[in-house]
């Protein structure tokens, strides 16, 4: 499936065959869910119950939960409850998965994660199925602790319901390999990147230099992709794939036109290795050293150190800069269905996960992948803003990512958004290594959107 | 189910194979209690017997069967599936006058003629010479059924490494042969071949599995007869064995035919997972355009749509294969 707004770096394995299962097209449609119980509330004590209790959390992706320790420390504060996570490789798998649970209402974990390609259907078509986090007795102070945009997007449009509290965030800036850059002979500072980059036209001014420099690493390219350009540039507008209302919006959107120019400039002038994002070929440049930049949200970060291991430790780095304006890629939240068999306890539990305490710690572990607070106020904490990542030549990566936190923009998001997103760039693939002319390639675009909008 | 049950299943069982008439019935003659009251005892508990394989067959392909094509008129989304509404046969029309349905219909003809036609060749081949007397015969036999018991995802993966347009071993042995490199990934052609290449790969021994069954099933005086008029090898195999096996190769005519237009998991694998077939569509078989349609684009009623036409176009390929055979057959008989 496509997958071009991952809130965590999602490994391919051959495992993918799971998705076979075509047979079950038709659905058996079972009982219709009521959703509109009261909401549990706090329950019994700070664990939401006292007796003993498995609580199933539904994730995809690597949330990092259980890898960073965090469901230990819950067992040691709530000895009374076992954490046991259920996880899905893929979030469009999960998300299908999820739909299906919802539909026939039964089969839900205590907690489901809910990705930013489909919060938007779950509050305007599941709000009703998942706890409202308004009813909760101490809403009023959860509220406070996030990003507003976070808490927003997560709830509907008079903001009287909110189906979950955010984990991660994904304010972007653009990541580099320092010796790639050098060798083509472009700065490799972070300070007179920032300056140069602050456009997209200083950016493509680089990029011509690195195009046009013969002593760059034979065969490789300034970009990745031109999803790098394409992802980030489209929600520098006032709308990116959706009105307001959230119904899907391409065709006049300013956001998607600025972006396509942009795009299609980068991936006709060759600024790009033409490489699929999240494809075995990209994954694998990572550590050929392919291309010299790519648009990095913090979970990127965890994902080139995957991908282009140990032995490149301190060739990238961070500019602390997104060409164009700050922007968002990615984000999840914790709902609670209003069926959850543990109810309380599972309110609690998100509760705890949300608080400040807990998104530092994943901030800050060692083996954290890139999931920047939601929650600002941990996002402020001094053990966040002064961390520094090593692998990045020390990069100040909490100061980094939470200055472009702090200014991002952040327009409305749709229902369709992530498949949307992967028509139009896998567009700009062809654009980029089929010499497909950007006219022909807008209109096929188009058509594909159509598909998915109906 | 062996190739002689599936053969007479559809009706190809030539005219030495015992007809559906000779099988035998339940009638309890001669069991005089029951017999005044007219009632056969063996029936109804017959009923009994077959009705797990109906509950099955009920539960898991007739009612998904009518659900499909109920959904299909109707626009229905999984995330709303409460709220179906009526179209009448308006997915039918996007689909017929949507271009991503006949790319996919071309792509699943084409990719379908060039994985079977080569393939059912050679298992053909291999069959005739696994017939001899080998030493090591049956290593060999157990060895042509390895790719068949492969998993398709290892298998692919596999062939993704060797059809690498950048570091794959087949450009490597063009470029070593001064030949032109290939993008087997992104263009129309390559990749149609590449992917029918795994199909090819491993369902040959499969096929030719089924051929060696049917040849050893041709009686042996028969060849002594051709020998004793003159006939050498390649006579014999034209004049003895083609014809004693054309049930069984009618039958994996239609089995094979059955599965190229249901081609799905090469196609999706060779695009990393993705069910778009590459990025111009250039693969994108009818199989993966509805997976496309109900699960990435949330489209049910338009998938069910094309599910119904899938099944349409299957039926009408194995008619015609059916109606080709026995017109063949007549001929011949006139």
């Amino acid at each position: 499936m496509a997958r071009p707004a991952p809130t965590h770096p999602l490994r391919r394995t051959a495992t993918v065959v799971a998705t076979l299962s075509v047979a079950a097209l038709a659905l058996a449609g079972c009982g219709s869910s009521s959703g509109s119980e009261a909401n549990g509330g706090a329950g019994s004590g700070k664990c939401g119950t006292t007796d003993k209790t498995t609580l199933t959390v539904g994730l995809f992706g690597t949330f990092g939960y259980k890898e960073n320790g965090l469901y230990d420390a819950y067992e040691k504060r709530c000895p009374n409850i076992t954490i046991k996570q259920d996880v899905v490789e893929q979030s469009a798998d999960y998300w299908t998965r999820l739909k299906t649970r919802l539909a026939s209402g039964s089969g839900l974990d205590d907690v489901q994660a809910i990705e930013i390609g489909f919060v938007a259907d779950v509050v305007k078509n599941h709000a009703s199925q998942f706890v409202n986090w308004n009813d909760v007795p101490q809403a009023a102070d959860l509220k406070a602790e996030f990003y507003p945009w976070k808490w927003q997007q997560a709830s509907n449009s008079s903001g009287t319901t909110t189906v979950g509290l955010g984990t991660d965030i994904g304010p972007e800036a653009m990541c580099y390999r320092k010796d790639l850059l050098e060798k083509a002979g472009l700065p490799s500072d972070p300070t007179t990147l920032a300056q140069q980059w602050s456009t997209w036209d200083g950016f493509f001014a680089s990029a011509k230099q690195y195009a046009d420099s013969t002593s760059k690493q034979a065969g490789s390219a300034f970009l990745d992709s031109p999803a790098s350009v394409f992802s980030t540039a489209v929600y520098q507008g006032t709308t990116a794939y959706a009105k307001d209302d959230g119904s899907p919006d391409v065709e006049s959107s300013d956001g998607v036109q600025n972006a396509w120019k942009l795009a299609t400039e980068a991936a006709a002038d060759k600024y790009t290795a033409g490489l699929e994002q999240f494809s075995p070929a990209w994954n694998k440049a990572f550590a050929g050293g392919a291309f010299a930049t790519l648009a990095c949200p913090t979970w990127m970060m965890g994902y080139i150190q995957g991908q282009a291991g140990d032995d490149a430790s301190g060739t990238w780095d961070i500019a602390p800069v997104l060409p164009g304006g700050a922007t968002n890629w990615g984000g999840s939240w914790l709902g609670v269905p209003t069926k959850a068999q543990h109810k309380a306890a599972a309110i609690a539990f998100v509760e705890w996960l949300s608080a400040k305490q807990q998104q530092v710690a994943m901030w800050t572990s060692k083996k954290q992948g890139g999931h920047f607070p939601s929650n600002s106020q941990a996002a402020a904490d001094p053990a966040v803003s002064q961390a520094t990542n090593s692998y990045f030549n020390d990069a100040p990566s909490g100061q980094i990512f939470g200055k472009i936190a702090s200014e991002m923009k952040i327009p409305p998001i749709g229902l369709y958004d992530t498949q949307i997103q992967a028509a139009m760039t896998k567009e700009l693939i062809n654009v980029a290594t089929k010499g497909t002319s950007p006219d022909k390639a807008w209109t096929d675009a188009l058509a594909a959107v159509k598909q998915i909008t109906g | 189910m062996t190739v002689l049950e599936s053969t007479q299943e559809l009706g190809l069982a030539d005219d030495r194979a015992a007809g559906p008439e000779d099988t035998p019935r339940l009638r309890p003659r001669g069991r005089g209690r029951r017999r005044g009251q007219g009632k056969l005892p063996g029936a109804r508990i017959g009923y009994v017997f077959v009705l797990p394989f109906f509950l099955v067959f009920g539960a898991f392909s007739l009612y998904p069967w009518l659900d499909t094509a109920w959904v299909s008129l109707h626009d229905v989304r999984l995330s709303t599936y409460q709220q179906q509404s009526w179209v009448g046969l308006a997915n039918y029309r996007e689909l017929f006058t949507s271009s991503f349905f006949w790319n996919a219909f071309a792509n699943t003809l084409t990719i379908g003629v060039i994985s079977t036609v080569p393939q059912l060749v050679m298992a053909l081949g291999i069959a005739h010479l696994l017939n001899y007397r080998l030493r090591g015969r049956t290593f060999f036999r157990v060895a042509i059924l390895m790719p068949y018991a492969t998993s398709l995802a290892a298998a692919t993966v596999i062939f993704l490494e060797l059809f690498d347009s950048r570091l794959g071993l087949v450009n490597w042995a063009l470029h070593l042969v001064h030949l032109p490199e290939v993008d087997w990934q992104g263009s129309r052609w390559p990749a149609q071949v590449a992917i029918s290449t795994i199909i090819t790969w491993r369902w040959t021994g499969y096929n030719a599995l089924i051929y060696l069954a049917g040849m050893q099933s041709i009686d042996a005086d028969l060849y002594d007869a051709a020998a004793v008029d003159g006939a050498g090898k390649w006579r014999q195999f034209l004049h003895v064995t083609l014809p004693g096996l054309r049930p069984t190769i009618l039958f994996t005519i239609v089995v094979s035919t059955i599965g190229a237009a249901q081609i799905f998991g090469e196609p999706l694998l060779y695009h990393n997972g993705m069910p778009d077939g590459g990025t111009q569509g250039q693969y994108q078989t009818l199989g993966l355009l509805m997976y496309q349609q109900g699960w990435t684009n949330d489209r049910l009623g338009l998938a069910s749509a094309t599910a119904w036409t899938m099944f349409v176009i299957i039926l009408l390929a194995v008619v015609s294969n059916l109606l080709v055979a026995r017109w063949r057959t007549r001929g011949e008989l006139r």
